[in-house]
């Protein structure tokens, strides 16, 4: 495996008497994607900050590829790259003047600079508006500029912090396409999120994050499990059918099914499909009208929800 | 390459930068030189009249050295809001995640801004010139008074960083600078003599540094008497630099 991209240890960050982080234990190894999940003030930007060397940890340890970030801060910078919500670009200068300029300061000569920045322009799409001002370019556009400004330097480890907050669903899904493309040529990557499903879609294991705490980490499918894996469900068409109807699916799946409404849930674990024909079967016979039957996966809500006890947009709102 | 001249580069970079961004908006030309140009032309045909001054060439004469130590006073304002602007948009920790010297933020700001304002104290001696100004006093004098000035504005400009840094927020940043900029070159003897103030108001135009440079840069331009204005205009701005340099160094390393 070799070393690890990414090492933090009893990572702590008070701000007076706030906490933004209360003691964070978190590995990436090189060439995965972990994601850390949590709503606004989660301590998410907190520990972003420490590992891109903009904050000095109260106390704890964080190294980027073996270089500390409070002994040798100057060696992380060389090897990381960082876009987010704040941006560096400059509205008054075009795509491609921002991209050479960022690459001057790498250090890099000017043709490599220019090369760099073509090459950039061309992979996020951004060719036929490379000579435009900054300031011309769609939300979505900007955000690539940023994240293609935030590889001049050829990172080995990227941070991104929230790179989708604040974008259209399209822009999105553009933003969600490129990242994929930088992971499958090998970037270690470590997303910030508000986002429960883009989590799900870019992480090879997440981390959630709750008030300067760690209080789950695994691949998306563990963390689900976590939380009681497949629910089968289905709707009676009156409330006086329920009772009914939970008679006829007794001891199918794990305990008794739940009821909400006129709604009947049973969770099936990771034999969804096997106990759903189990459930129709049984209906089947008792005559029982029902509608909406499927086998539904838990979505990361389910999971934070079930590891906080509040839901994630909840807290964002308070 | 040293750490040093890799400083070096990185300033450049960020000065160019900076300067391509004044030559791309409208506004800030407008502020840059047409401003001064309108400052000129209304002190000289519209206040001037009314304001005997007792110098050969008369107001033109006397109006020109002060407009320039104004003008370079102002365009710290600039500096001020561009450097707040940019650590509120986080562009300073973008800018700071990378291997950049961290001393090019501020200093590439500071070059550029010299170089803006140089080109404003020429485009007031090239209207001075259409209106009547002329330097009495010689080449060497002249090109003395052009960087006196030079000098007042970075010393300004130095002030004013601080105060953005410290601020961080555009509208503040703009408030605050004409707060202190306009009683510090108006109570001065930029525009009109300063024994024509009531004696309290003289008490502080007389013993302030924007007095002191002007009335240098009146003699440097005219050949007037000198005095003791050299001398106090060095110590004034020398101290200023000596304070400020620290002051806003250590307020951009704090931002963040």
């Amino acid at each position: 495996m070799g070393e690890a991209a990414v090492v933090v240890e009893g990572l702590v960050k008070s701000f007076g008497d706030v906490h933004a982080l209360r003691g964070i234990d978190l590995v990436v190894p090189p060439g995965t994607v972990v994601g850390v999940l949590g709503p606004n003030g989660a301590g998410k930007t907190t520990a972003v900050r420490i590992l891109t060397t903009l904050l000095r940890p109260t106390r704890g340890r964080a190294e980027v590829l073996g270089h500390d970030v409070v002994r040798d801060p100057g060696a992380v910078r060389n090897v990381i790259g960082l876009a987010g919500q704040a941006t560096a670009l400059v509205d008054e200068l075009t795509g491609r003047e921002n991209l050479e300029m960022l690459g001057r300061l790498y250090h890099v000569s000017k043709a490599e600079a220019r090369e760099k920045a073509a090459e950039l322009l061309e992979r996020f799409d951004l060719v036929d508006a490379a000579d435009r001002q900054a300031k011309t370019y769609s939300g979505g556009m900007q955000r690539r500029l940023d994240l293609a400004g935030s590889l001049v330097g050829g990172p080995q480890v990227l941070f991104l912090d929230e790179p989708t907050t604040g974008l259209d669903p399209r822009s999105r899904l553009g933003m969600w396409a490129v990242i994929r493309q930088l992971v499958s040529e090998g970037t270690t990557l470590l997303l910030t999120t508000q986002y429960l499903e883009e989590s799900d879609e870019l992480c090879d294991e997440i981390v959630v994050i709750d008030q300067g705490l760690i209080i789950a980490a695994g691949t998306s499918d563990e963390l689900k499990d976590r939380v009681g894996g497949d629910v089968v469900e289905f709707d009676v068409a009156t409330a006086a059918e329920v009772g009914a109807a939970v008679e006829a699916v007794r001891g199918i799946g794990d305990g008794a099914p739940a009821v909400d409404g006129t709604r009947i849930g049973i969770r099936v674990g990771n034999r969804g499909s096997q106990l759903l024909l189990d459930v129709v079967r049984r209906l089947d016979t008792t005559g029982i009208d029902v509608s909406g039957l499927a086998v539904r996966r838990p979505s990361l809500d389910d999971v934070f929800l079930a590891l906080t006890g509040h839901a994630a947009e909840e807290s964002v709102n308070q | 390459m040293t750490s040093m001249t890799y400083a070096a580069a990185d300033t450049w970079v960020m000065a160019k930068r900076n300067l391509m961004v004044w030559a791309r908006v409208p506004a800030y030309l407008v502020f840059t030189i047409v401003q001064p140009m309108i400052f000129t032309l209304l002190f000289r045909y519209v206040f001037g009249g009314a304001i005997p001054v007792d110098l050969p060439g008369g107001y033109v004469s006397f109006l020109l050295p002060g407009i320039i130590g104004q003008t370079a006073a102002f365009a710290s304002m600039a500096t001020a809001i561009s450097l707040a602007v940019e650590v509120q948009k986080g562009v300073v920790d973008r800018l700071r995640a990378m291997p950049m010297a961290r001393s090019a933020f501020l200093a590439g700001r500071l070059l550029a801004d010299l170089a803006r304002m140089t080109i404003t104290i020429f485009v007031i001696v090239g209207i001075g010139y259409v209106v009547g100004f002329r330097f009495n006093n010689g080449f060497g004098p002249a090109v003395g008074m052009i960087a006196l000035a030079i000098g007042l504005g970075f010393s300004v400009c130095l002030v004013s960083a601080a105060i953005g840094l410290w601020l961080k927020n555009e509208e503040s940043t703009q408030a605050f600078g004409l707060i202190w900029l306009f009683p510090l070159t108006f109570v001065s003897s930029a525009f009109v003599p300063v024994q024509s103030m009531p004696g309290w108001l003289q008490a502080f135009a007389n013993n302030q540094p924007i007095t002191h440079v002007v009335n240098a840069l009146r003699s440097l331009a005219l050949g007037t008497p000198m005095g003791d204005n050299l001398w106090l205009s060095f110590v004034w701005l020398v101290g200023i630099v000596v304070v400020f340099v620290p002051v806003a160094v250590r307020t951009y390393q704090r931002v963040s």
